[in-house]
C-alpha cells in the first residue's frame, strides 16, 4: 500500500491500475517460431531453482555424488590413453596422451550427458507440465546448464593434470569461453530437437546413447582432426562437436589447429540446429501438455 | 465491493482434443508400421476423430468474484482453467487475463521425495509463481501453517502423507496473485486443515483478489461463491447467482422417480411461503402452499406429503387424514416448524386420496411430483465436509469441560 502514491489511493478501493497490471492474451497456437524472450526472462528465477533442482537431486541420489564428475572423464582418459594411445599409437600432436584426451572429453562429456538429460526432460516432468504453466523452453535449458557444474568440477581435474605434465596455458585460453559457449549451444539445439521428439515417440531415448556412441566416434576426441584427409574437413565440420573439440584442445594447450574455417563452419551449423530446435520445440510445445 | 473491472474476459474459447489421444503417445513402431503397409498412402492414417472439450465458451469475471465452476465429471471444468492457466492452448476462441494468474491444480506441485521440507517449499513456490523474496518473507508463516516445523529439514520422502499434504497446501495457501484458479483441491486433508484453507481462501477473497474454483462439494460452492458457470458437455449451461444455478443444477438429477406422469389433474402448483420454490431460512416457520383444482369434493380424505434426497430416500413425511375440501380452485397450506435440511435440491412427492387413506381403501385422486423440485439454499452449519455432513443441517457446538 505505501508503494501506492497518494493521489491513487484516494481514488476508492479500485486495487489495481489498468497502466501496470499485465495483460495476458489467450489465443490458439501461433508464432512457434519466435522465441520468448521477455517470458523467459519473467520466469528466470524458476529456471535457477530448475537448475539447482536438476543438480541437488543428481547428487542426492548418487553414493559418490560429485566425484562422479571426475571419475568418468579421468578412467575414460586412461582407457583411451591405454588403448588409442600406448597400443594404436594414435597421433596426439605432441601432446601427454592424458592432456590430449583430457582436454578432449572435458566438452565431450558434457555435450553427452546434456543430451541424455535432456532427452528425457519433458517425459519426466510430464506431472508439472500438465499442471502448471511456465515457459517449457525451461526444461531443456535447465538440463543443459545444471551439466555446467559436473564440466567445472572435471575442469578442476584437468588443471592438476595441466600442473602435473607443467603445461603453462598460451594467450588461447581467452577463447575457452566462446568453445564452451559453442559446447552449451550444440547441447542445447541437438537437445530441443531430441527432447522435443521424445515427447511424441518415446524410442527417442533409446536412441540417444547410439547416437552419442555414433558421435563420439564423429568427433576428434580420441583422434586429431588431422587425421581426417584435408578435401573431406569441410564435411567433418559440419559436426560442430568437432569445431568444439579441436577448440577447446587448442585453447586449453595452444597445441593443434586455431579456429580455422572449420570453426566457422561449425559455429553456422549451431545455429541452424539451435533455431529449428527452438521452433520445433514450441511447435510441439503447444500440444505437449495433451500428449504426454 | 466487487469493483467493475472485468480481469478475465473470454470469447468463443474451446479446446479439441483428438480421440484416441488416450494411447498417450506414439511409439515409431506404430509409424513405421503405418508407412511399410501403406507405403503409397502417406494419409493412410486411422481416421482422427475429434472431441470437443471445450466449445464456445464466453466468460466474464470481475476483480474480487469468487466464482464457482460446477458441473458432472469431464464436463470440461478443469480443461476451461488449464486453458485460462496456460497449460493448454484453445482451439479456438482468445481469452484475456488481467493481473497476475496463479493456477493450483493439483496439491505438491512439483514436490521431489528427495529434497527436504525447505528446499521443496522453495521448489513448488517458484513452480507456482512465487518469486525467491517472496518465499524468503513467507517462509516460516507457511511451516507454521503446516505445523511442519520439526521436520523440515528431513527429506520428503520421510514425511507422512497427511504432513505431505499440509506442507502442499500450506505453500498454496500463500500464493497470492490477483487472480488464482483452484481445482477441486480443497476435497482432500483432514477437517480442521480444511477449515484453515477455506478460512485462508475467504481471506484472500476479502483482499481483493479473484478467484476461480472448481468443487463437487456443492455446499462449499454455496459457502464461498457469490456467482456459479455451470458447465455442461463443454458448454456453459447456465451462469448466474450461485443459489440460482446450483439449485438448478441439483434438481437436474431428480424429477419424477417413476416416470409418473404429470398432468396437474389435481395439484397445480406449489411454493414456499407464496414465494418460490426455495427455502432459504431454514430455521423459521416453513408453509407449503398448494394449489388444487379439484373436480369432487374431498371428504374424510387424505393428503401426503414426501420429501426425497437426490438419492431417492425419503427424508421426511407427513400425512393427515380426515381431510375435508371443497371442490373447486383451493388453495392448501401446510406449515413446518422447521425445515433442517442439508442444502440442496429435493424431489416431493404429494398425494391424495378421498374417502380414506392408501390403507382403508381410499381413492387415489393423485400421486404428485412437485414441480418445481424443493430447493433448501440456506447456509451449512453441520460439517464442513459434505460426505461427512448427513442429511440434516443442524448446527451445534462444543465445550470441552475440565
Amino acid at each position: 500500500m505505501s508503494t501506492v502514491p497518494a493521489a491513487a489511493e484516494s481514488a476508492k478501493p479500485v486495487a489495481i491500475a489498468p497502466a501496470d497490471v499485465p495483460v495476458l492474451r489467450i489465443t490458439p497456437p501461433s508464432r512457434w517460431w519466435a522465441l520468448p524472450v521477455a517470458e523467459l526472462w519473467e520466469y528466470r528465477e524458476l529456471l535457477y531453482f530448475f537448475i539447482w533442482r536438476d543438480i541437488k537431486i543428481r547428487y542426492k541420489q548418487t553414493a559418490i555424488g560429485a566425484a562422479w564428475a571426475i571419475l568418468q572423464p579421468f578412467l575414460t582418459m586412461l582407457i583411451f590413453s591405454l588403448f588409442f594411445g600406448r597400443l594404436a599409437h594414435i597421433n596426439s600432436e605432441g601432446l601427454p596422451y592424458a592432456i590430449f584426451y583430457y582436454s578432449a572429453l572435458l566438452p565431450w562429456m558434457y555435450f553427452a550427458a546434456s543430451l541424455q538429460n535432456a532427452t528425457n526432460t519433458i517425459v519426466e516432468n510430464q506431472r508439472l507440465i500438465t499442471k502448471v504453466y511456465f515457459p517449457r523452453l525451461d526444461l531443456p535449458l535447465s538440463a543443459v546448464l545444471s551439466g555446467l557444474v559436473d564440466f567445472a568440477i572435471s575442469f578442476c581435474m584437468f588443471i592438476v593434470l595441466m600442473i602435473y605434465y607443467r603445461i603453462v596455458p598460451t594467450p588461447a585460453l581467452l577463447w575457452l569461453p566462446a568453445f564452451l559457449l559453442l559446447a552449451v549451444l550444440t547441447a542445447l539445439g541437438v537437445g530441443l530437437w531430441l527432447s522435443a521428439m521424445n515427447a511424441i515417440y518415446r524410442d527417442i531415448r533409446y536412441v540417444v546413447p547410439f547416437l552419442v556412441q555414433f558421435w563420439m566416434f564423429a568427433s576428434p576426441v580420441a583422434y586429431p582432426a588431422s587425421l581426417v584427409p584435408e578435401k573431406w574437413r569441410w564435411l567433418y565440420g559440419l559436426n560442430p562437436m568437432a569445431g568444439v573439440i579441436e577448440g577447446f584442445r587448442w585453447s586449453l594447450t595452444g597445441r593443434g589447429n586455431p579456429p580455422n574455417s572449420l570453426t566457422f563452419v561449425s559455429a553456422g551449423v549451431v545455429l541452424i540446429v539451435l533455431f529449428s530446435g527452438i521452433a520445433y520445440f514450441q511447435k510441439v510445445e503447444t500440444t505437449v501438455a495433451d500428449v504426454v | 465491493m466487487s469493483s467493475s473491472e472485468v480481469v478475465i474476459r473470454a470469447e468463443g474459447l474451446g479446446k479439441r482434443y483428438r480421440v484416441g489421444e488416450r494411447e498417450r503417445y506414439l511409439a515409431l513402431r506404430d509409424i513405421l508400421t503405418r508407412a511399410f503397409s501403406n507405403p503409397f498412402n502417406r494419409k493412410a492414417r486411422p481416421p482422427k476423430d475429434y472431441l470437443w472439450a471445450l466449445r464456445d465458451v464466453d466468460l466474464e469475471i470481475r476483480q474480487g468474484e469468487v466464482i464457482g465452476l460446477i458441473g458432472r465429471n469431464g464436463a470440461g471444468k478443469t480443461t476451461l482453467l488449464k486453458l485460462l492457466s496456460r497449460i493448454t492452448k484453445p482451439t479456438t476462441g482468445s481469452a484475456e487475463i488481467h493481473g497476475r494468474i496463479g493456477s493450483l491444480l493439483e496439491v505438491g506441485t512439483g514436490f521431489h521425495p528427495e529434497l527436504t521440507g525447505r528446499e521443496n517449499i522453495y521448489l513448488s513456490g517458484a513452480i507456482l509463481g512465487m518469486r525467491k523474496r517472496e518465499i524468503d518473507s513467507k517462509f516460516d508463516a507457511i511451516v507454521a501453517f503446516a505445523e511442519v516445523s520439526r521436520f523440515i529439514d528431513t527429506p520428503l520422502k520421510f514425511f507422512s502423507t497427511g504432513m505431505q499434504m499440509r506442507l502442499a497446501f500450506a505453500v498454496a495457501a500463500h500464493l497470492e496473485p490477483e487472480i488464482l484458479l483452484i481445482d477441486e483441491v480443497l476435497a482432500v486433508g483432514d477437517t480442521e486443515f480444511q477449515k484453515k484453507c477455506l478460512g485462508k481462501m475467504e481471506d484472500i477473497s476479502h483482499d481483493g483478489r479473484t478467484i476461480v474454483f472448481i468443487s463437487h462439494q456443492t455446499n462449499q460452492i454455496r459457502r464461498l461463491c457469490e456467482r456459479v458457470y455451470w458447465i455442461d458437455s463443454g458448454r456453459v449451461r447456465q451462469e448466474g447467482p450461485t443459489s440460482e444455478v446450483v439449485g438448478t443444477y441439483e434438481s437436474i438429477g431428480l424429477l419424477p422417480v417413476e416416470g409418473a406422469a404429470n398432468d396437474g389433474r389435481c395439484f397445480l402448483s406449489w411454493s414456499i411461503n407464496g414465494h418460490d420454490n426455495v427455502v432459504r431460512e431454514d430455521m423459521s416457520d416453513v408453509a407449503f402452499h398448494f394449489q388444487l383444482r379439484l373436480d369432487e369434493a374431498i371428504s374424510e380424505g387424505h393428503f401426503g406429503l414426501n420429501v426425497y434426497t437426490d438419492t431417492g430416500t425419503l427424508l421426511a413425511g407427513w400425512g393427515f387424514d380426515n381431510v375435508n375440501i371443497p371442490a373447486g380452485l383451493q388453495e392448501m397450506i401446510m406449515r413446518v416448524p422447521v425445515l433442517p435440511f442439508r442444502p440442496g435440491a429435493y424431489s416431493m412427492q404429494a398425494t391424495l386420496f378421498n374417502r380414506g387413506n392408501n390403507l382403508t381403501g381410499g381413492k387415489t385422486i393423485e400421486h404428485w411430483w412437485a414441480q418445481p423440485p424443493l430447493i433448501v439454499d440456506t447456509k451449512p452449519i453441520s460439517h464442513p465436509q459434505d460426505n461427512f455432513a448427513g442429511l440434516l443441517n443442524i448446527g451445534a457446538n462444543l465445550v470441552v469441560k475440565s
